[in-house]
């Protein structure tokens, strides 16, 4: 019970994959303009990242791994990705219309996000801790990771995710009103909000 | 007008449109790997030869490639070098390699590669789109490695892994931190187009008096 709620806090706060972790800063910056494609956003990540975690993890360990085939993870991770969004979309304007209409348009920038390839990648170091120790995501616990748990840390990953970058649309739509020097208008600005967050969120990794 | 061209391209890389601080792209390992200057130019060497042998591959098949399905196979082709790139580095370069960590395989999804496929090799010839990869990549190395150096100095008290003075004595930690990341980048991109703007208008003004 406590392994689990470690990883609910860790993912939401003290590996914040945005803020903490530098996963998935393009979309961050891109689509923070405004709360609501911010939340579109951030759900179609977290579905996302859900759905790669439970298909990602079978298939290294029970197909590549036993083939020998590890060396083509990246190749194989990314293009299981792109199909799995390809098809969520595809299933998501035949069943829920409403449900693409908010988060649809996301779904395509998904695919070449850093953020889903981090989870799998990490998800899988994680589970082969021996030949992966290069891998810099530290905590321990990923190593007795089953499936479910996986996918436990793909929802709360991505809700962290959301989180982050709710927040910053959050307070962007305020900034963007005020009068700035010219030349820290746009990204700067954004960014200089980016540290401030991170330094509220520098307080969990201290405590984890 | 050979010679024109080159210049051109070498500037849009490197200058006009740097892909760190004019168009960023390439934001996480920029954020993520800034706190070493020797992991930005390693980082920077692998996005070059990727950015290069993509771009030239996919300028030799931009005549083949159907347009429906050009980024899955621009995905395929970028992915196949990341692996080289990750296997050679994993055999001769240790160090690098688990110093640049998960950033590596992320080289796949990084926006600079896929940008540069889509908008100047899948329609340019093959020498030019060459030249755009390396001067892309030169760009992209160069600014992280600005900012690694900063962030070092700032930190760690250190120059490319070289320990100056002992940093309990004075470093500023808050600028290894991810929040320190975030400022240093937003300072960098502000002084960047405070800089270009300065250009501009001095060249506006050089126009005007001519």
């Amino acid at each position: 019970m406590s392994g689990i709620l470690s990883i609910i806090i860790a993912a939401l706060f003290s590996q914040n994959f945005i803020l903490v972790k530098f996963l998935g800063i393009c979309p961050f910056l891109g689509v923070s303009k405004k709360v609501d494609s911010a939340l579109g956003m951030g759900l179609a990540v977290t579905a996302v990242m859900v759905i790669t975690c439970v298909v990602t993890y079978p298939i290294y360990t029970f197909i590549l791994l036993p083939l020998g085939l590890e060396y083509m993870e990246i190749l194989v991770f990314i293009l299981v990705i792109a199909a799995l969004v390809q098809m969520l979309e595809m299933l998501l304007k035949k069943f829920s219309p409403g449900l693409y209409s908010a988060m649809g348009v996301y779904l395509p920038l998904v695919t070449t996000n850093c953020a889903i390839l981090g989870i799998a990648e990490s998800v899988i170091a994680k589970a082969t801790s021996a030949e992966s120790a290069g891998f810099i995501l530290k905590d321990g616990f990923f190593m007795q990771y089953s499936m479910g748990t996986a996918a436990l840390a793909g929802l709360f990953y991505g809700l962290g995710f959301t989180l982050a970058i709710v927040l910053l649309a959050g307070i962007r739509q305020k900034v963007d009103k005020l009068n700035i020097a010219k030349p820290l208008r746009g990204f700067p600005i954004t960014m200089i909000v980016a540290c401030f967050m991170a330094m509220a969120f520098y307080v969990f990794t201290l405590i984890g | 007008m050979k010679l024109k061209r080159f210049k051109e391209i070498a500037l849009d890389g490197v200058v006009r449109q740097n892909p760190t601080f004019k168009l960023v792209l390439g934001t996480c390992p920029t954020l993520g790997l800034t706190t070493a200057a020797i992991s930005c130019l390693g980082m920077g060497a692998a996005v070059t030869f990727v950015l290069i042998c993509s771009n030239v591959i996919i300028s030799l098949l931009r005549n083949i490639i159907p347009d429906k399905v050009r980024i899955p196979s621009f995905i395929v082709i970028i992915a196949t070098f990341v692996t080289l790139t990750r296997m050679v580095m994993e055999a001769y370069l240790p160090d690098l390699y688990s110093s640049l960590g998960i950033f590596l395989p992320l080289i796949v999804v990084n926006c600079i590669i896929l940008g540069r496929a889509e908008s100047f090799a899948s329609h340019n010839p093959v020498g030019e789109s060459a030249l755009d990869g390396l001067f892309m990549g030169l760009g992209f190395t160069v600014a992280i490695t600005l900012m690694g150096i900063v962030r070092e100095f700032l930190g760690n008290a250190s120059f490319m892994g070289i320990e100056l003075w002992d940093k309990n004595v004075f470093s500023i930690g808050f600028f290894s931190t991810s929040a320190g990341a975030f400022l240093t980048y937003g300072l960098f991109i502000a002084g960047f187009t405070a800089i270009q703007n300065a250009i501009e208008r001095k060249a506006q003004a050089k126009a005007l008096k001519a």
